[in-house]
């Protein structure tokens, strides 16, 4: 198979992610529930008469594939493919409360042109001009590491040299207050040092967009090497290690080859545990990262945890703000990501330095 | 990369009927499914005309044996109810014993219930339970969860063309070896959420839609759900099993021309064909029935025409778009179209574009008006979307 190498990186969020040349060295502490991304200078990407028009989603989205194409020296991508788990939010509400308000009356379309779960992708294309293949993917926790398998396959397919991938989700207001409701976000505030171990149900939401140009070829700047994917839509907790061993298995891999394990933690009591009972059993005396403290829950945050373990293999450091355990290793190799939401949509990503 | 994609199931709900042959026979008894809105209660209901599923959601939930506590959507009803379909179409006995996965497109996802219950959450707890419900990898989950498909799982979202996406992403899965088997194909019911919408942008026809007509005046939403049941060779052969018709080719391309509108070169569209044909390794020539996307407004037939003249030359073959019996049904139309495409595969017959009067003047197009039997190969068809995406499937009969 084609190898698949992950020649720039980008990620807007709730840190200092804007520059390349940091790395998480200054932390930006919350102590709220509901923590927003970073706007970045848009006018430096986006004309501001088209920025006045697009939610925060489609800006930072814009911006981040503008920051990975700048990066990697690439103007037009071969394809372009975008994940997001909400899609346009805050489009959508605006449409519908409108609607419900008024009576289906006196409606303008711009909110409801604007809410389709592709106009990032669309947006990027336009902005480019780019012609080529575009998908966006929109299944929950997994949105992001759909686009990363399809990228796999068009490498395999051989049709291709570079793919802009990334994923994106924004906040919307009112989804947010719903998800509150539910419980999905925790009743009470929670201070990002606390977060993992809150020992409550629900976590604290965020909201980013982080995008990768992905080539066929290694370059001087290469973060890194994408070596698998997995999604897999639902797993018992009991058949977790199974299934991670499986993955390392397909890939000629040894717990004790990875030289960190990025889990998804989030704080959620009632679904941590499938991290927990990982990092208390095959990943005991492997490294443990954990990020959504930093960046807040979203369903393309995996992104993000992909943008952190580029960037390890590449500056071969790991922020302390990061490390759940005192486990250290000296290299770093083979990077393992686990993610899961709520229970659901799991993956596996395996990055491997190059 | 030259494996047969076989499709070996196929399953169907639409406004013209709630299975593959009730929807063969209206198709071939020229009877379309567009009326006025019975089961959304909106200001516009005596302006427009949809393709409406007669069924409501409490006879869906019978159907279905859904608890009362059940948190479905009546995209995710339509959708399990036609994927369950296409399973039991396929022969399928136990669907786990290759490695089998699910690609569902939609746009609309929970929105129904988000619309119905959006402040009515804030003062009541009785509706919570549709919160979780609204994103648009929800409905997947409940097909899956139906169908007992626990690995690979995921959703597509590119407007009107995201089933014709589904339908791709599976082709390429079976031909890479990473799945054996894939349902593929999509869903989205009818919500005020896009019928205000679309009538925001003045393309709803308050009439029977007139695809590929000189006087066509917009399109009429509609609601359903189809998927298809791909299996590679291997599969075919170890199970036995009897093959529908093929996946040829595919291909995808951005019109990089405008958020909603299409270009009027047609550039994205002729790129998507141009993209399949090279998949496919198929000539324009051997094309023997193209379904269109043709959504009856202004804007796209005239876009498509173009696109479908810079392919295929003065030599363009029989031409139809079924949008006139099923109305455009969103994510799911393409999946819809490709039962539609099956199905002239296997009867050797080209269902009709209703409605037609006069060709569009700047292209001269004739779409075929009236059932036509022919021996039919190789069909092509369309589906385009916002965000200038633009998508082409190639169904044959023999590979």
């Amino acid at each position: 198979m084609n190898s698949c190498y992950i020649n720039s990186v980008a990620c807007v969020s709730a840190q200092n992610t804007l520059r390349n040349d940091h790395f998480l060295e200054e932390v930006v502490f919350y102590d709220e529930n509901i923590i927003s991304a970073i706007n970045p200078v848009y006018k430096e990407y986006i004309p501001p008469a088209a920025a006045r028009r697009m939610a925060k989603g489609v800006k930072i989205g814009v911006v981040a594939s503008a920051m990975a194409l700048k990066e990697a020296y690439i103007t037009i991508p071969d394809a372009i493919i975008t994940g997001t788990g909400m899609g346009c939010l805050q489009d959508s509400e605006k449409f519908v409360s409108s609607m419900i308000t008024n009576d289906e009356q006196f409606l303008t379309p711009t909110s409801f042109i604007q809410s389709t779960h592709n106009t990032v992708g669309a947006q990027i294309a336009l902005g480019l001009q780019c012609k080529a293949y575009n998908f966006s993917y929109v299944n929950g926790a997994v949105s992001f590491e759909s686009c990363l398998i399809d990228a796999q396959l068009m490498f395999q397919e051989q049709e291709v040299k570079h793919i802009l991938v990334g994923g994106v989700d924004e906040h919307g207001a009112h989804t947010n207050n719903l998800h509150k409701l539910i419980g999905h976000i925790k009743k009470e505030p929670v201070s990002t040092v606390q977060l993992l171990n809150s020992k409550t149900p629900g976590t604290i939401f965020g909201e980013g967009a982080s995008f990768f140009l992905l080539s066929d070829k290694k370059e001087h700047g290469s973060y890194g090497k994408l070596v698998d994917v997995e999604i897999i839509n639902t797993i018992k907790l009991e058949n977790i290690i199974d299934r991670v061993l499986h993955f390392l298995n397909r890939n000629g891999i040894s717990v004790e080859d990875i030289d960190a394990v990025i889990l998804g933690n989030n704080g959620d009591v009632e679904f941590d545990n499938y991290y927990n009972k990982l990092q208390d059993g095959l990943f005991k005396n492997t490294q443990q990262l954990a990020y959504k403290h930093l960046f807040g829950e979203y369903n393309t945050v995996s992104a993000t945890g992909f943008w952190v373990g580029a960037k390890i293999l590449k500056s071969q450091t790991v922020p302390n703000v990061l490390k759940i355990n005192n486990k250290r290793s000296n290299s770093y190799k083979n990077i393992l990501l686990y993610n899961q939401y709520r229970g659901e949509n799991h993956s596996f990503v395996l990055l491997q330095s190059c | 990369m030259s494996k047969r994609v076989a499709i070996t199931g196929m399953g169907i709900i639409s406004s013209i009927g709630n299975s593959v042959e009730e929807n063969l026979s209206a198709l071939l008894k020229s009877k379309h499914g567009i009326s006025r809105i019975s089961n959304i209660h909106t200001r516009h209901k005596d302006e427009i005309m949809v393709g409406e599923i007669t069924l409501s959601n409490e006879e869906l939930i019978e159907q279905l044996n859904l608890p009362e506590t059940n948190n479905y959507s009546r995209t995710a009803m339509l959708g399990v109810i036609a994927a369950k379909q296409a399973v039991v179409n396929a022969n399928i006995t136990n669907i786990n014993d290759c490695k089998t996965g699910l690609i569902s497109a939609t746009s609309v996802g929970g929105m129904d219930m988000t619309e119905k219950y959006y402040y009515e959450y804030l003062e009541d707890n009785t509706n919570h339970k549709y919160i979780g419900g609204h994103h648009a990898g929800d409905s997947t989950h409940k097909i899956a969860e139906q169908l007992g498909i626990t690995n690979f799982v995921t959703t597509i979202s590119t407007a009107c063309s995201s089933s014709a996406n589904a339908i791709m992403l599976g082709a390429r899965m079976i031909k890479s070896g990473k799945l054996d088997r894939v349902v593929v194909g999509g869903a989205d019911c009818l919500s005020k959420f896009t019928i205000n919408g679309f009538k925001t942008l003045m393309i709803l026809s308050e009439t029977y839609c007139k695809p590929f007509d000189r006087d066509r005046s917009g399109l009429n939403l509609g609601e359903a759900a189809a998927f298809l049941v791909l299996e590679s060779e291997e599969i075919v052969v170890k199970q036995n099993k009897k093959v529908l018709a093929y996946i040829a080719g595919y291909g995808n391309a951005n019109d990089a021309f405008h958020q909603t509108a299409s270009s009027g070169d047609g550039e994205g569209a002729t790129l998507a064909m141009q993209a399949a044909f090279k998949v496919s390794g198929l000539q324009p020539n051997q094309i023997d029935y193209i379904n269109a996307h043709g959504t009856a407004t202004l804007n796209n037939d005239l876009s498509e025409s173009v696109a479908i003249q810079r392919v295929f030359g003065e030599n363009i073959p029989d031409l139809s778009s079924t949008k006139a019996f099923t109305g455009h049904t969103l994510a799911a139309a393409a999946a819809i179209e490709a039962v539609y495409s099956v199905l002239a595969l296997q009867n050797n017959t080209i269902f009709p574009n209703l409605n037609y009067n006069n060709a569009i003047e700047q292209t001269g197009i004739v779409p075929v008006t009236s059932i036509k039997k022919k021996n039919i190969n190789h069909v092509l068809s369309n589906s385009f979307g916002f965000g200038g995406n633009c998508s082409t499937l190639i169904f044959s009969k023999k590979l």
